[in-house]
């Protein structure tokens, strides 16, 4: 922690009007929104209204048709270094669990000596330990997703992005997974984190951004959101109503 | 009737008795593909997952033509080949017309594009799955290049495998550079095409067997590992 206080924070993240469209197809538009040090966002709404989309440009692993997006003041890129994903599903690498932490770890630069004891501690925090030398791909969906928050803490983020993390796991795996993000929320990761699921939302949100039809509807403190929310689509989406 | 009923039985006789001349252009027919193989690996594999994951100008010109060249005729191969190595051809002073070395240039030349090109299919196929995950955590296409043909080995196999049974079945690239010299550069293929015109059918037989053979087992190894490959992607 100290060695990252040294290093310039890169948040606030910002998105300046931010519009992607694929072919042709306006798929987000007019997205401007902050991400800021310690609170946790959740970025909700229905499937298709871009909640993933706006993660992926967060990240810089797409690039915004118009506007633009700042991390710290400076341009993604700088930032993605600094920042880590964990996917829907999560895509585990042909080898052992430790071995797809070890990967991480060189490509982030770590000497090859310490690279199996840096990888045996990530996979303890994540409670993996005894899994590690598990080939991944026969892990269950709940430990395979546990190893990719272990490889996502790898790099030692500063920003924590998470793409409905537990959207394919059961009750007990959700629960192991979001004790994980909560814990790395407290030791002062920004969590980034989209869901659909309401009760998943109100247990780890700090703020809520919701979304509907590729359009940001408020960004709202959560206990507000879920009492008074601004929208008419994010009410909607509060009563259960289909949001088109 | 009969003389072809012994044309059989001396194939079998051949095979069964381990014939030594049998033996000696199996071999070479082995060493040769193997080593156009390896060549055609070591160049196609990773030119193969180059063109599938990284972004150039000409890329789809590259594409489109490795796909084609997975069509070429070997004799025209073989044809190429001899003239680059012929006495006035630009490698000529190599002095490797009418040796082993010219035939597995020629089947190198001959399979590279195939390697190359199905190697870009599955690692193509594999970057819609791992490009945004790898990218997440620091890798660049190119890095990313050896990630992939590892965790694409099993699909890999498959592609050598085709890579291989060209090789070692065509006869129109060798029998040009090569000359179908006895005891130098007389192969399976060439010696079929000689002793079935000669009318030395007993040879021919024991060597279309032994191919038959080869040529089975690469195609029965291949299913089998697809087989295997597919048990690793649960």
């Amino acid at each position: 922690m100290s060695a990252r206080a040294v290093e310039r924070s890169i948040l606030p993240g910002v998105f300046e009007g931010v519009g992607f469209e694929r072919g042709g197809v306006p798929l987000l538009a007019e997205v401007s929104l902050r991400f800021e040090a310690g609170k946790r966002s959740l970025i909700l709404g229905p499937n298709g209204s871009g909640k993933s989309l706006t993660l992926r440009l967060a990240h810089g692993l797409l690039t915004p048709s118009s506007g633009r997006i700042t991390w710290g003041g400076d341009r993604p890129a700088v930032a993605a270094s600094r920042q880590a994903m964990v996917f829907e599903t999560p895509v585990l690498l042909r080898r052992s669990a430790r071995a797809n932490v070890e990967y991480a770890l060189g490509l982030h630069g770590v000497a090859r000596a310490e690279r199996a004891d840096r990888a045996e501690a990530l996979l303890a925090r994540v409670g993996l330990g005894a899994l590690s030398g598990r080939k991944a791909r026969v892990l269950s969906a709940g430990e395979g997703q546990r190893l990719a928050l272990a490889r996502a803490f790898a790099t030692g983020p500063e920003v924590l992005f998470l793409d409905e993390p537990t959207a394919a796991l059961d009750p007990h795996a959700t629960r192991l997974v979001e004790g994980i993000i909560e814990s790395a929320a407290e030791e002062g990761t920004k969590i980034v984190m989209t869901s659909h699921d309401l009760g998943q939302a109100r247990r780890l949100a700090d703020e809520v951004l919701f979304f509907a039809s590729g359009r940001l509807q408020e960004q709202t403190p959560a206990a507000e959101f879920f009492e008074a929310p601004r929208s008419d689509g994010a009410r909607a989406f509060l009563r259960g109503d289909l949001l088109s | 009737m009969s003389d072809l009923g012994q044309a059989f039985s001396q194939a079998f006789h051949m095979i069964g008795s381990l014939d030594p001349v049998l033996l000696e252009i199996v071999g070479l027919s082995l060493e040769v593909s193997l080593a156009a193989l390896a060549l055609a690996a070591l160049v196609g594999l990773p030119l193969g997952g180059f063109v599938a994951l990284v972004r150039f100008p000409g890329r789809r010109v590259v594409v489109v033509s490795l796909n084609a060249l997975m069509g070429l005729p070997p004799v025209v191969v073989g044809l190429l080949v001899y003239l680059m190595l012929s006495r006035s051809g630009p490698l000529g002073g190599l002095g490797w017309l009418f040796t082993p070395t010219a035939m597995v240039l020629a089947q190198f030349v001959l399979i590279t594009p195939i390697v190359a090109a199905l190697t870009r299919q599955v690692m193509e196929d594999l970057w819609v799955e791992y490009e945004f995950p790898l990218r997440s955590l620091g890798s660049s296409p190119v890095r990313a290049i050896p990630t992939l043909l590892y965790d694409g080995r099993f699909a890999l196999v498959t592609t050598l495998l085709a890579g291989f049974g060209r090789a070692i079945a065509e006869v129109g690239a060798v029998i040009i550079v090569g000359g179908n010299i006895a005891h130098v550069t007389r192969v399976m293929t060439t010696a079929i095409a000689l002793e079935t015109s000669k009318g030395d059918l007993a040879l021919a037989l024991a060597l279309g067997f032994v191919l038959l053979g080869l040529a089975m087992g690469i195609n029965a190894a291949a299913s089998w590992l697809a087989e295997i490959a597919r048990g690793h992607e649960a």
